[in-house]
């Protein structure tokens, strides 16, 4: 009955429409007289504007507006908000930057939206852009991490002396400068945790309408939570939310970076109204370059104590987090909130951790696939290589004897994390085995006898996912039957690319019986679904799964007392079970979707009872869960160029109870892709002197192709997870938490025999080729 | 029709009274409701946009529409129906190989020209052919493992 319930590797539904062409992504949709919504940028990273010109451009053909930040203060809006507020040393809340739809007096980064441009044609929006007169007076300018936060730099913000946005403090410092104190040796160590930007293959895109007879607006855009950016937005706009309706149809890639509120989907709204006609704007892929909100950028100093054993007393860490000119939603979030990981799968008593938020003449940075969970790993999952090379020991072997054994769980870790559940040693030496990683000296030498420099690398990591921990958030799910006996689930989360439509239907089958062809899957319409988180922070399959759970038993309680009326049994009696009512004890029956047709019949329900079947539920589970994995990679570098192949990728994950192995399977080496892509390509490039994006297109932002990679193998460990009834943990930022690491871990391995001590991310052939010169020269 | 161009288009001729100079993209898609090609740099940078011109993959994107007139143009609309889906697209379900399925058009159209030209076209020629087409949910493996399962259906 349940074959495909959970737990099946099942094909998805979805994809029969996305291989024909079919998919409905926003510059898929048009509406009568749409116009075309064309922004001007600055083309500074710090200046004033001392005057804005509109006279030519309004003049221009088809142009039917022109509009500034000026106009924008003159209407009120509002400024987008920070959803995390932390301190500055003086215990103050963090200055928060005006974050305008449009400049207003002065511009902070390259790419800064500074006038609207609409027109019948886009052609026609950019013409009149050209026309538009901006008299800007550029001022000095800071990029780089380290350098903003340095005595003397420019300053973004006048409010933030030094750049400071925040000062954030966890752990125990006196327990750690103890700890410090007696071991026996320390590992120290520096890295480079680059900024790189998420180009999902599908930019940022808006559709938008005003309906005037109803003073509504109406935005089409590829969002991750419809819901909650239309509250960004209606605050924005100072009015509630039932002004608008939010439509996110299929994204073409979201992972963390179309989180956001942007700019531009406020312009689009404002101008629809202000023009009374539809307005369309697309981002051409260089405008997504530099108005992408970025991700990571930090410079963290690491350091392990241990004692003589090996065994770790404590970890220091100091990082200076870059956000950027504003802050964007998830700004502050990103570097604070998912440190837990730093304490890894490790017994580590003590933790000293402090992470310095600074503010640079850069776009602000957001969540990216992980969001502060790849950059906790890499920061433990490196010293602890770099330990064991300096105490010459096994990387494997010291990771094993620090590793919390699987009986100490529920494990309440010294930071801030208190894991329910998982097998770390078992699930490393699995990987271990499944990589041949005893075996590897063997393939070493025989890369080297080809003239190549061959690496291993793993890193045992662990990340939380659905959380915050200890008050995660919630999901909203719904079930409404129609008379005819089908469903349709409506869900709070949005499904772009990890198979939603398909693992709910599964969902529906496990608990409710019902087929896969009896079950639509709606999501993305602030209208029709009743309330939505959405999706980030690998939490779906958990908190929307929960909230699922939660609403069909609504269903099958209601359905009960229905089909008790229908058999004329008790309601007590009636057991339910794989799509079937039945009197306990005895064959008499009912399907649900006969109950389901009943209940909207007043003859057949019992008298007096409300009609109609549905069951929607606003649920959170107790708490976050926590997902963990072995990586292992192995790289070959070939020294004549400095080029990085990698090789062979083993992963043994732990994500709890899988729902579809073949769609968790993808999430993985999707997070691995793109863990390695910024590993071993990817890296946002700032001018330094003028603060321009130098790497503003696809020719110049390194990506990985068909070609780099081998294939992963993936293996499991699967630990039910003890805080949600569904026993699920999150897998979809897992792979890269992961590969961050391995791959650099792999890298620097590799490297070792020249006495390279130390390769930062990207390790681009240049990267390479350059350490390689200066080691052997 | 004066100044117009005519082309066909999945079996069918279309003539258009356009600017010679319109890319492809963008008259597949405004004009004939053709969107399973996507815009995603208008650079020929990432292959979201390819179609099938005579046989070969060409970026739409920055192919003039002059430059097809006269010529049969394939877009993926054109390949499968529902009762008989193109091998390509039932090995990219069965493998799970699209996630968000916006570069998808663009693996599914490179990968045809390769096998319509090179049926027994070997793992590195796939690798090849598909190296200008960016994927950023990752799944570049699966889609190889797909395309080779294809070959094998599609093989004679």
């Amino acid at each position: 009955m349940r074959e495909m319930g959970l737990g099946r590797a099942i094909p998805r539904t979805e994809d029969w429409r996305l291989l024909r062409g079919r998919g409905r992504y926003t510059d898929d949709t048009t509406l009568p007289r749409a116009t075309r919504l064309y922004v001007l940028r600055s083309p500074h990273a710090a200046a004033r504007i001392c005057s804005i010109d509109t006279t030519a451009g309004l003049k221009s053909p088809g142009v039917l507006a022109i509009l500034t930040g000026e106009d924008m203060a003159r209407e009120g809006f509002g400024t987008f908000a920070s959803r995390v507020t932390r301190q500055r040393p003086d215990g103050k809340p963090n200055f928060v930057p005006p974050y305008r739809p449009l400049a207003l007096e002065r511009v902070h980064h390259v790419g800064e939206p500074v006038a609207a441009i609409v027109a019948e044609t886009l052609d026609q929006a950019k013409d009149a852009a050209e026309l538009v007169a901006v008299d800007y007076e550029t001022l000095p300018s800071v990029t780089d991490t380290a350098e903003a936060a340095k005595p003397g730099a420019p300053t973004v913000w006048e409010e933030a002396p030094s750049n400071l946005c925040f000062l954030f403090k966890i752990g125990d410092k006196s327990a750690a400068d103890a700890a410090f104190a007696r071991a026996q040796h320390v590992a120290r160590e520096s890295f480079l945790i680059s900024r790189v930007t998420a180009n999902s293959m599908e930019g940022r895109a808006a559709l938008a309408a005003y309906d005037e007879g109803e003073d509504r607006y109406t935005l089409h855009a590829g969002l991750q939570g419809p819901h909650g950016m239309r509250q960004e937005i209606a605050n924005v706009f100072g009015l509630p939310a039932t002004r608008f309706h939010l439509i996110s149809p299929d994204v073409g890639g979201g992972f963390g970076m179309k989180g956001s509120i942007y700019p531009e989907y406020i312009l689009a709204l404002w101008a629809a109204r202000l023009i009374q006609r539809p307005v369309k704007w697309i981002a051409e892929r260089g405008e997504g370059l530099i108005s992408d909100h970025e991700a990571r950028d930090n410079r963290s100093t690491v350091e392990l104590a241990l004692d003589q054993n090996g065994k770790f007393l404590a970890l220091r860490v100091n990082t200076i987090a870059n956000l950027g000119a504003y802050l964007a939603l998830s700004g502050v979030h990103c570097p604070t909130n998912n440190l837990g990981g730093l304490a890894g799968t490790y017994t580590i008593p003590a933790f000293d951790v402090t992470v310095t938020g600074v503010f640079s003449n850069t776009l602000p940075t957001s969540a990216y696939r992980g969001a502060g969970r790849p950059e906790a790993s890499y920061c433990i999952e490196r010293i602890i290589d770099v330990a064991a090379r300096e105490m010459q020991l096994d990387r494997a072997e010291l990771r094993r004897r620090n590793m919390i054994p699987a009986e100490a769980m529920p494990y309440k870790t010294a930071l801030t994390f208190t894991y329910d559940s998982g097998e770390f040693e078992a699930m490393m030496e699995k990987c271990l085995e499944l990589a041949d990683w005893r075996g590897f000296e063997i393939r070493r030498a025989e890369a080297r006898q080809r003239g190549k420099l061959r690496g291993i690398g793993m890193a045992s990591v662990i990340e939380s996912a659905g959380g915050p921990p200890g008050k995660p958030m919630e999901e909203g799910a719904e079930i409404r039957f129609d008379p005819g006996g089908t469903a349709t689930v409506l869900m709070g989360s949005h499904n772009h690319g990890q198979g939603h439509e398909t693992v709910f239907r599964q969902f529906a089958q496990e608990l409710l019986g019902l087929p896969f062809d009896k079950v639509r899957v709606a999501y993305g319409d602030t209208d029709a679904v009743y309330h939505g988180r959405g999706t980030f922070g690998s939490r779906t399959m958990m908190v929307g799964g929960t909230a699922f759970k939660a609403a069909a038993e609504k269903v099958i309680a209601r359905g009960k007392e229905i089909a008790a009326h229908l058999l004329e049994a008790s309601a007590l009696d009636i057991e339910f079970s794989d799509g079937r009512f039945t009197v306990a004890g005895t064959d008499r029956g009912v399907d649900l979707a006969e109950v389901a047709k009943a209940s909207f019949l007043p003859g057949r329900t019992p008298k007096g009872m409300e009609l109609g079947l549905q069951g929607a539920a606003v649920m959170a589970p107790s708490d976050a869960s926590f997902p963990n994995g072995c990586h292992v990679c192995e790289v070959e570098i070939d020294p004549e160029t400095g080029t990085t192949q990698m090789v062979r990728y083993t992963v043994v994950d732990d994500v709890g109870r899988v729902v579809n192995p073949l769609l968790l399977k993808g999430q993985i080496h999707g997070g691995i892709a793109q863990g390695a892509g910024q590993a071993l390509l990817e890296a946002v490039v700032y001018e330094r002197e003028s603060g321009q994006m130098l790497s503003g297109s696809f020719m110049d932002y390194g990506m990985p192709r068909a070609d780099d990679f081998p294939s992963f193998e993936v293996g499991s460990h699967d630990v039910p997870c003890r805080t949600n009834p569904l026993g699920i943990k999150g897998a979809g930022e897992a792979g890269t938490v992961g590969a961050l690491p391995a791959v650099m871990n792999a890298v620097a391995d590799a490297l070792r025999p020249l006495g390279i001590a130390r390769i930062d991310m990207p390790a681009s052939p240049e990267a390479i080729w350059r350490a390689i010169q200066a080691a052997t020269t | 029709m004066a100044g117009s161009i005519t082309f066909s288009v999945n079996g069918k001729s279309q003539t258009l009274a356009l600017a010679p100079e319109t890319p492809l993209l963008y008259v597949l898609r405004n004009d004939l409701e053709l969107n399973g090609a996507k815009f995603g740099c208008g650079l020929a940078q990432c292959g979201a946009c390819t179609v099938i011109a005579d046989g070969a993959a060409i970026r739409s994107c920055i192919t003039p529409l002059g430059d097809v007139a006269g010529r049969e143009v394939t877009t993926i609309e054109g390949l499968g129906t529902s009762e008989k889906p193109h091998p390509l697209q039932k090995a990219f379900i069965e493998l799970q190989a699209a996630q968000c399925g916006y570069c998808i058009n663009g693996m599914v159209m490179s990968a045809k020209a390769l096998l319509d030209q090179s049926p027994q076209a070997s793992n590195t020629e796939m690798r090849e052919a598909l190296a200008g087409n960016l994927c950023r949910c990752g799944t570049h493996t699966r889609i190889l493992r797909a395309i080779a399962q294809a070959q094998k259906e599609m093989a004679p």
